[in-house]
């Protein structure tokens, strides 16, 4: 099914040489690019081939009568599959009977998908009391079980293979009608459909040459999915002896004929059933190719499940550990973890390296996109992947009874230890990082139980003493109420109640407040800031606002293209920006900047995946010159505590070997 | 909740009129006289007349509706003339072998479903999931009722380890094993295309759900992954399957009318199937009437278990 296609589209190419992505093939090619799809294409070529053929095939007459020669087994001479109660050859039968339920079952597909479409795009584009009629109708359709209506629609029209046909057909109708409404009330409102309209166009011609064309694609993946069913339901009906009559016979009416000879002649009752079995494996096989190619979400493996760590493909060499001291929390060397989408490689953070201590903040700033969240991520292996691979670097984190421990090495085991426990997450948006269905209470208690010897009741009363330290109102309350019962500062403190919970040595915010109205971003990074002094933690601050940083943060450093740009001391970094990158973010931020006048950097950061050699900021900077494009920068010294990835920094380059760990603690 | 209940109980009432006008209006569209369906071409006038008079045909098409509507609320569904008996006494028979046999099979149909789909979306491409999408490829496309016949081949006239049909232990005699023995292979059968059904949108959902914020959180928390999959993916994913389970109850009901079929079940799915051959229309309205009203009560009920699941479907 979809496996082996997103199997085969994530892919992992050579890392080294990023392919461009070329123009988007066609459906066919991507169709066709599924082995299981072409699997399904060719049973199906078969079958149709072979009913389609059947007037010229040299078959003897499927009706034909031989009463000596009733009932003979499969591999009789003249009668390669044998032959029924009436002697009539069962190869002939199958390929006419199949030639039936495929015309039937195309047939009424065709019916329902007409009905249903114009009824869907009838209710879409008059809206109103025609929708709700419509619409109400069609639910009340579809509160009937499926086969049972069909059954009641054929019971009045009596037993015929028309009469089925259009009984399977109805009952197929509210899938299209609903399908098609929902794509058509979504393009209504467009302009070009507007235009249409104030163009004094009837209602019919924008209908039908506006709306239906857009509506296609959704009709025919509907086809896909209700076709199998209609073969499969009209030769049900044929088995009942209420669809093809005598001398007609399609596959069920021959099912039909075979139940009564299963103690005798099995086979007559086997093959009919496996021609239908084959024919629905075809088209459910092409189906499902057809689906993946017209649903947006499942091309290029984007509904590939995230693994319990991120990927990784590291350099086959064992690092020796830093010398780390007592105050030292953290040491990342290096760090460097792609995107590998399809074939193209997303190189989101590159040659990252920077050290937190205890009792510091450290504040990443960058646009989105500059890699700042994915490096934050990468600690603890919790970039989702696919697509993410962490591909390079060292993580030494300073474990207080282990000592230096290397994450990015870390087997899963000990990752799990250490998430939550002595380096826990606050993510940006609460409401959809706290689990929908969990009272709060129990996700923070869930944090201890995991990772202490201790029982929930104990473990849910102190979640509530946390979410008194959060200064929660009703703390009691708030334990015993579900995420979407607070408001968004609360669940806020909710997550910094349970980053808290186990007293982590670090802590690592991702845009916490980002998510938040100003008033309530203040007073949340108030009780963040005071907190993180009052456990003594390292903090990693993550955040697009300069502003933020600036209040509650030690250090900076600033992110672009997934690089380094700038780091330092913030007073430092803030009095003396040496970067255009940082100059520019700055001369955004008012009150910050050097000078008055805030304007907006021209230009968008270059596409990760298709990066030069030299400065990727080259494009948008104003002081840029032919050598910044001639190969990799490395940083500057401005000061010992203060660097810059620029041509123009004053100071001396940093050899590339001393990029890492370059902040010396003294 | 209680008031949530109350709410959906009360809009479950216009469904089920809706209903009610649908099987009543299907069954009165029929083309042709149903006095003579009944009498036979060569009856004369003045019965086909009495006929008519007796069955309330010479009324306005409301009225016969009200009429009919009112005898159904009271338990009275008209006399089957096939049968020579009161409509509401076949079925109260037939209803019993039916929804033991759909009961059974959905049950084993979510059981199986959740559990394969979910083992195929956290061994997403590993060789469990490939097996298991081609087992449900299998299941999803195979007509049921030829199933039903290769297990009789198979299992009772090959191996002689259960019966062919011939239910009749339901009716006296008979204890509640030698029931099973005769269930086994029809809720098998019949449970077949919705576990494969269940299963599917079970991993679909599964991948979807996993791919969620407060997924990661849960790893980011350090909660073991058996946990992360069952406590926070899974609960989750339940929240949107539990109504696909409701839906898949009308594919169930709908399927048990071949799987009675081909295995002679004593329930409503042959009863309508040989009532439709002799025409016998009173019967087929007040059965299909009967199984509609169930599917309808089987979606409220998966929609209160979803509202017990989920905390903001409550507070709509």
């Amino acid at each position: 099914m979809t496996a082996t296609q997103d199997a085969t589209a994530s892919k992992v190419t050579d890392a080294g040489k990023p392919q461009k992505r070329g123009g988007r093939p066609s459906a066919w090619t991507r169709l066709t690019a599924n082995p299981m799809t072409v699997v399904g294409m060719v049973l199906l070529a078969i079958l149709l081939l072979l009913a389609i053929a059947a007037p010229i095939l040299p078959l003897p007459n499927p009706d034909a009568t031989v009463l000596s020669d009733r009932l003979l087994p499969p591999f009789s001479e003249g009668a390669i599959l044998g032959t029924d109660h009436l002697g009539r050859d069962l190869l002939s039968r199958l390929i006419w009977g199949t030639r039936v339920s495929v015309a039937v079952g195309l047939a009424a597909t065709l019916v329902a998908a007409v009905i249903g479409s114009a009824i869907g795009l009838i209710a879409a584009y008059y809206g109103r009391v025609v929708d709700a009629v419509l619409m109400r109708s069609i639910d009340t359709l579809m509160a009937f079980p499926y086969l049972l209506l069909a059954l009641a629609i054929v019971a009045a029209l009596g037993p015929g293979l028309l009469n089925a046909l259009m009984a399977i057909a109805v009952v197929n109708i509210p899938f299209f009608a609903r399908a098609v409404r929902g794509q058509a009330l979504a393009i209504k409102n467009l302009d070009y459909i507007a235009a249409a309209r104030l163009s004094g166009f009837s209602d019919a011609r924008i209908i039908l040459a506006e709306m239906l064309p857009n509506v296609l694609p959704v009709v025919i993946v509907t086809m896909s999915t209700t076709l199998s069913w209609m073969i499969l339901e009209t030769a049900g009906l044929s088995f009942l002896g209420l669809g093809a009559q005598p001398p007609t016979a399609d596959l069920g009416s021959m099912l039909g004929d075979g139940r009564d000879l299963i103690h005798r002649a099995a086979w007559v009752a086997v093959l009919p059933g496996l021609v239908i079995l084959l024919l629905a494996i075809g088209i459910n096989l092409v189906g499902d190719g057809v689906r993946d190619v017209m649903d947006p979400r499942l091309k290029s493996g984007a509904l590939a499940r995230p693994a319990p760590a991120t990927t990784r493909r590291l350099p086959k060499d064992d690092p020796a550990a830093p010398a780390m001291g007592e105050r030292d929390v953290l040491r990342v060397r290096k760090l460097t973890t792609h995107f590998e989408v399809g074939d193209r490689v997303l190189r989101a953070v590159r040659d990252v390296s920077f050290s937190i201590r205890r009792g510091e903040a450290l504040g990443v700033v960058g646009e989105s996109g500059s890699g700042k969240s994915v490096t934050a991520l990468s600690l603890l292996g919790l970039v989702a992947s696919p697509p993410g691979v962490l591909v390079d670097g060292e993580i030494w984190f300073n474990h207080r009874q282990h000592g230096p421990m290397d994450l990015a090495r870390a087997s899963m085991r000990e990752l799990r230890r250490i998430r939550g426990d002595r380096i826990a997450y606050i993510f940006q948006d609460p409401l959809t990082a706290l689990n929908p269905v969990l009272k709060c209470g129990e996700q923070v208690a869930e944090a201890l139980v995991v990772h202490r010897d201790m029982g929930w009741p104990e473990a849910e009363r102190e979640a509530v003493r946390l979410f008194e330290t959060v200064k929660l109102p009703t703390p009691k309350e708030k334990a015993n109420s579900f995420p979407h019962e607070l408001s968004g500062g609360q669940r806020q403190r909710v997550m910094i109640a349970m980053a808290l919970a186990n007293k982590p040595d670090l802590i690592v915010a991702d845009e916490p407040t980002t998510a938040l109205d100003v008033t309530t971003q203040r007073r949340v990074l108030e009780l963040l800031n005071e907190l993180r002094h009052e456990h003594d933690a390292a903090l990693l601050f993550i955040s697009h606002d300069f502003g933020v940083i600036a209040d509650l943060c030690d250090r900076v450093q600033v992110m672009y293209a997934g690089e380094v740009a700038e780091e330092g001391e913030a007073a430092e970094l803030f009095r003396n920006p040496s970067h255009p990158y940082t100059q520019r973010l700055l001369a955004c931020v008012p009150g910050l900047g050097r000078n008055d006048e805030i304007e907006a950097i021209p230009g968008l950061p270059p596409a990760v995946d298709d990066l030069g050699v030299g400065c990727p900021f080259a494009d948008r900077c104003a002081e840029a010159e032919p050598a910044c494009e001639d190969g990799r920068i490395l940083l500057r010294r401005v000061t010992a505590t203060h660097h810059a990835r620029c041509i123009h920094a004053a100071g001396p380059e940093l050899p590339e070997a001393d990029d890492d760990g370059r902040i010396s603690h003294g | 909740m209680f008031a949530y209940t109350v709410r959906r109980l009360i809009q479950a009432i216009p469904v089920l009129f809706g209903i009610s006008i649908i099987v009543f209006l299907v069954i009165s569209l029929i083309p042709g006289d149903p006095a003579t369906a009944i009498l036979g071409a060569f009856a004369t006038p003045e019965n086909v007349a009495r006929v008519n008079r007796e069955l309330g045909l010479d009324e306005p098409m409301p009225v016969q509706y009200l009429q009919w509507l009112g005898g159904v609320l009271q338990g009275d569904f008209g006399r089957s003339y096939a049968l020579d008996r009161p409509v509401a006494d076949e079925l109260g028979e037939r209803i019993g072998p039916t929804f033991l046999l759909a009961i059974t099979a959905l049950i084993l149909a979510t059981i199986f479903g959740l559990l394969a789909g979910s083992i195929a979306a956290v061994r997403q491409y590993g060789w469990a999931d490939r097996i298991l999408s081609l087992l449900v490829l299998v299941g999803i496309s195979t007509p049921s009722f030829w199933l039903g016949m290769m297990a009789i081949i198979f299992f009772s006239l090959t191996l002689g380890l259960f019966p062919t049909g011939d239910m009749t232990s339901l009716f006296g005699g008979g204890g509640v094993l030698d029931v099973l023995w005769h269930l086994t292979l029809p809720a098998i059968t019949l449970a077949m295309v919705a576990t494969g059904v269940v299963a599917r949108l079970t991993r679909a959902n599964m991948l979807e759900v996993l791919r969620q914020d407060y997924v990661r959180t849960a790893r980011a928390k350090g909660v073991p992954e058996h946990l992360v999959i069952r406590r926070h993916a899974f609960r989750n994913a339940l929240v949107t399957l539990v109504p696909i389970i409701g839906i898949q109850a009308g594919f169930v009901l709908g399927g048990a009318v071949y799987i009675e079929e081909v295995f002679q079940w004593p329930g409503m799915g042959r009863m309508l199937v040989n009532a439709i051959g002799q025409r016998d229309i009173i019967l087929v309205q007040g059965g299909v009437m009967v199984i509609a009203t169930a599917f309808v009560l089987i979606n409220l009920a998966t929609d209160l278990i979803q509202s017990a699941l989920d905390p903001r479907v409550r507070g709509r």
